[in-house]
């Protein structure tokens, strides 16, 4: 039996640390790894946990990021409590398998360290590996501190079991700004957290010879479309249960998440929506364009899949301006946020439709400066005054070189 | 086939090959097990067959190298005997005639819609050594 370990009431970890800790209080069966920057630490510190004997798991360590996945795959069919982390190219090597993990409805926790995509090569922080997977068909759950990757490690497990969700989660959190830096963090005691968790309930495990079970049958026309549908249904219908956890959490720590969490927003007038760390600096940008006359707020996704569509739009539906901030490339289109939360907003009833901008920001771990954030709100005021857009409404900020807008 | 709407089979697309005792029903004979209807027992994996793998068991010295290296279990043997090829799940890829190590081979591969006797008839003669 694995050693338990002593935490302080408030430690001081950074987001790596954080969500290695809560992998190995969820005493998981199988880690399958291969360690890529950012995420390298979860796998190392999950190691020397294993090596140190607070952990009774198996620790796999594969030729890839590809192989990982397969092995959490085998592990999870097999019926075990699987997780392990990854980043940016070695995200991107996992993909084909993120499908197979989804579509086997495999309860696999993930650990998304983001980062930036090559062209050119790159380890810093944004959230191009994090778009890469969104129609990966995962629960896709956003924390913005190493308390929140710990906290959301922790749900993850629950949300990703309930036999009513039975899906693979992501936890994502920045690269470097939340993985290398340290913060404080309360910490469950290790007893407490796995009871948090629960013991681990198998649904059709392989090596239940009673009953066996083929994982990863092939479906043509005749088939595949149904099986892919019951997938977007029970994905779209997790809500109760992400929900459900969130306030358990709550009841057993004080620390309360929602799927949308709104700040400053009961009579903001412009807002801005961002995911990560971002949203702290956001929450900063909106007290100091308070200061100076702009009723602005801030709005972020704790959950990005499945998409908050009516969720998003309830908490946007009364504001004049909004910004969309992605940290990713769109490549050719309106970056993400901007294109779901905009179909969400003018749909909705009741909306008074405001005036709409993208903006994309902080690609290859550029800062996102304070005097960056105001200018957005200060952009948004102007167009809220004006009751339409003044700018661009897609534009790139902090680049350097001419003003870069479209549309 | 009973096609069934979204909402009715289990989640994973899983296919379950008997409904229960697993563990007794592998102990059996495959044509002896109860398989459930969706198990590709009885479906055919074998429709895009281009060429055929027939067995001739005069010469056969019952190696199973044919039966040790198909990559679809279809290589027939009962009382150890190799006894011929399930052209249910065959799908024709010769590898049990390239590794039959008898003279003349005991395998050969003939075209999907020639007879057995046919193919028989026209079997090759021992090769002498030279």
């Amino acid at each position: 039996m694995a050693e338990k370990m002593e935490l302080h009431e408030i430690e001081v970890w950074d987001g790596n640390m954080a969500a290695t800790h809560a992998m190995r209080q969820a005493r998981i069966d199988v880690v399958a790894a291969y360690p890529i920057t950012p995420s390298t630490p979860i796998v190392m510190n999950y190691s020397s946990f294993l090596a140190d004997g607070y952990i009774d798991g198996e620790f796999v360590m594969v030729e890839s990021e590809h192989a990982a996945m397969s092995g959490c795959v085998g592990a999870a069919a097999a019926g075990g409590r699987v997780a392990t982390a990854t980043s940016s190219q070695g995200f991107a090597l996992m993909v084909e398998v993120l499908y197979q993990a989804s579509g086997m409805r495999l309860p696999i926790v993930l650990n998304v360290v983001n980062r930036a995509l090559a062209a050119p090569l790159n380890v810093n922080g944004d959230h191009s590996d994090m778009y890469l997977g969104r129609d990966a068909g995962w629960v896709n759950l956003c924390t913005y501190n190493p308390q929140e990757a710990y906290d959301f490690n922790l749900m993850a497990f629950k949300i990703a079991e309930d036999y009513d969700v039975r899906l693979p989660v992501m936890v994502h959190q920045d690269g470097f700004i939340c993985s290398h830096t340290a913060q404080t963090v309360r910490p469950l005691q290790d007893d407490e957290a796995y009871a948090f968790i629960g013991d681990y309930k198998p649904k059709n495990p392989m090596l239940d010879f009673s009953k066996p079970a083929t994982y990863g049958a092939q479906t043509e026309e005749d088939w595949h479309f149904e099986h892919k549908a019951r997938h977007h249904n029970d994905l779209m219908n997790a809500f109760p249960v992400i929900e459900r956890v969130f306030k358990e959490f709550k009841e057993l720590t004080g620390r309360e998440y929602k799927v949308i969490e709104g700040y400053d927003m009961e009579d903001a007038e412009v807002a801005i929506v961002a995911l990560g760390t971002t949203v702290e600096s956001a929450r900063i940008a909106a007290k100091a364009a308070r200061a100076g006359g702009i009723k602005a707020g801030v709005v972020s996704l704790r959950v990005l899949r499945p998409f908050p569509y009516k969720m998003i739009a309830e908490a946007l539906k009364d504001c004049k301006a909004v910004a969309f901030l992605d940290r990713s490339l769109p490549a050719g289109a309106m970056g993400m946020l901007f294109n779901e939360c905009a179909a969400a907003l003018y749909q909705f009833e009741g909306s008074k439709r405001p005036i709409l901008t993208n903006y994309i920001y902080g690609l290859g771990g550029r800062d996102m400066k304070q005097s960056d954030l105001l200018q957005i709100y200060k952009e948004q005021k102007q167009n809220a005054d004006a009751g339409k857009l003044t700018v661009p409404t897609q534009q790139f900020i902090g680049l350097r070189g001419p003003k870069l807008g479209f549309n | 086939m009973n096609y069934k709407g979204w909402n009715e089979f289990e989640i994973g697309s899983l296919l379950f090959p008997f409904e229960k005792e697993g563990e007794k029903n592998v102990e059996k004979h495959a044509e002896e097990r109860d398989y459930n209807s969706d198990n590709s027992y009885t479906a055919s994996t074998a429709h895009w067959r281009v060429e055929k793998p027939v067995y001739n068991p005069e010469g056969c010295i019952h190696c199973y190298f044919c039966w040790l290296y198909c990559p679809d279990s279809s290589i027939l043997v009962r009382s150890e005997k190799m006894t011929g090829v399930d052209y249910v799940h065959c799908k024709g890829c010769g590898v049990c005639v390239s590794v039959c190590p008898t003279n003349p081979k005991s395998l050969l591969m003939f075209n999907d819609h020639e007879s057995e006797e046919a193919a028989l008839a026209s079997w090759p003669k021992k090769e002498e050594k030279k």
